[in-house]
């Protein structure tokens, strides 16, 4: 109930998906949720090392994370620490929320296994408004008077 | 109102945390509306306990009680529970958007690299 698990197959072998999970230029290439730029990004992919993603939305506002590597196991596993934070310090107090991705090799190509758990914490401090949740609210209203 | 849903949610997802409470939720869904005296006999633990949770409950807005006569019975509120789906649904839109992304950064990176190896490259 507070979290969430999505899975996808993916046509590229699980060595390159886990460049693209790890390495800042394939960080750059996808960690936006939207069209919106990836402006920092920073990675020291080992048990105990820690990641710092900086994106700005198409709205303009300016999201950060970063999270401490807790499992490194290349290219099959990954587990990490997770929370929102402005310029390196915590946004609010409150308990870490657990990214894990699991990368299965498959005859197409690669399985991923997706979890981030925990959530109650994300869903506490998005209700306080220093999540990302405001800026997805702009996004979807902006989308949506786009289509119509 | 954005703070009082804030909160809201908050308190919704705080009393989730709890397995005993999620299955009590659980079987409210099923059942529609069960007696308190009911609800207690599956769970390992005392009656205190479960009126605990009844009230965690109660305070996140999650159930309500009604009194006939000496028999409290308990009911689901759908209302909170509807917002932390919500909630979470648009948190997996999120992920999923990205996700999305990855494979198809990761795919073409795939195609650069030529036919798929069965032994890895060495780095």
């Amino acid at each position: 109930m507070t979290s969430l698990t999505l899975v996808r197959r993916i046509a590229a072998r699980p060595s390159i998906v886990f460049e693209a999970l790890t390495t800042p230029d394939g960080i750059a290439c996808w960690w936006g949720p939207d069209g919106g730029p990836v402006l920092v990004a920073e990675t020291d992919v080992r048990v105990g090392g820690r990641f710092r993603v900086r994106f700005r939305m198409l709205d303009g506002s300016e999201h950060e994370s970063t999270g401490e590597y807790i499992e490194v196991v290349k290219p099959t596993r990954l587990a990490m620490s997770w929370r929102w934070t402005h310029g390196g310090e915590p946004v609010e107090a409150g308990e870490e929320s657990r990214v894990e991705i699991d990368l299965r090799p498959i005859d197409t190509g690669t399985e991923l296994t997706f979890t981030h758990s925990r959530l109650q914490t994300e869903a506490s401090r998005d209700s306080h408004g220093r999540g990302w949740s405001g800026s997805l609210d702009k996004l979807e209203r902006y989308l949506a008077t786009r289509s119509a | 109102m954005v703070k009082f849903q804030g909160s809201q949610l908050d308190r919704t997802f705080a009393a989730l945390v709890d397995p005993t409470r999620r299955a009590i939720l659980a079987r409210l869904d099923l059942e529609g509306s069960v007696s308190i005296g009911e609800l207690a006999r599956p769970f390992a633990i005392k009656l205190p306990a479960v009126m605990k949770h009844l009230d965690v409950l109660g305070t996140a807005g999650l159930i309500t009680r009604s009194k006939t006569g000496r028999t409290v019975t308990v009911r689901l509120a759908p209302e909170p529970m509807k917002e932390a789906m919500d909630w979470l649904r648009r948190y997996e839109r999120f992920w999923s958007a990205r996700l999305g992304r990855l494979a198809a950064y990761a795919e073409a990176e795939e195609a650069k690299a030529g036919p798929m190896k069965t032994v890895e490259d060495t780095p």
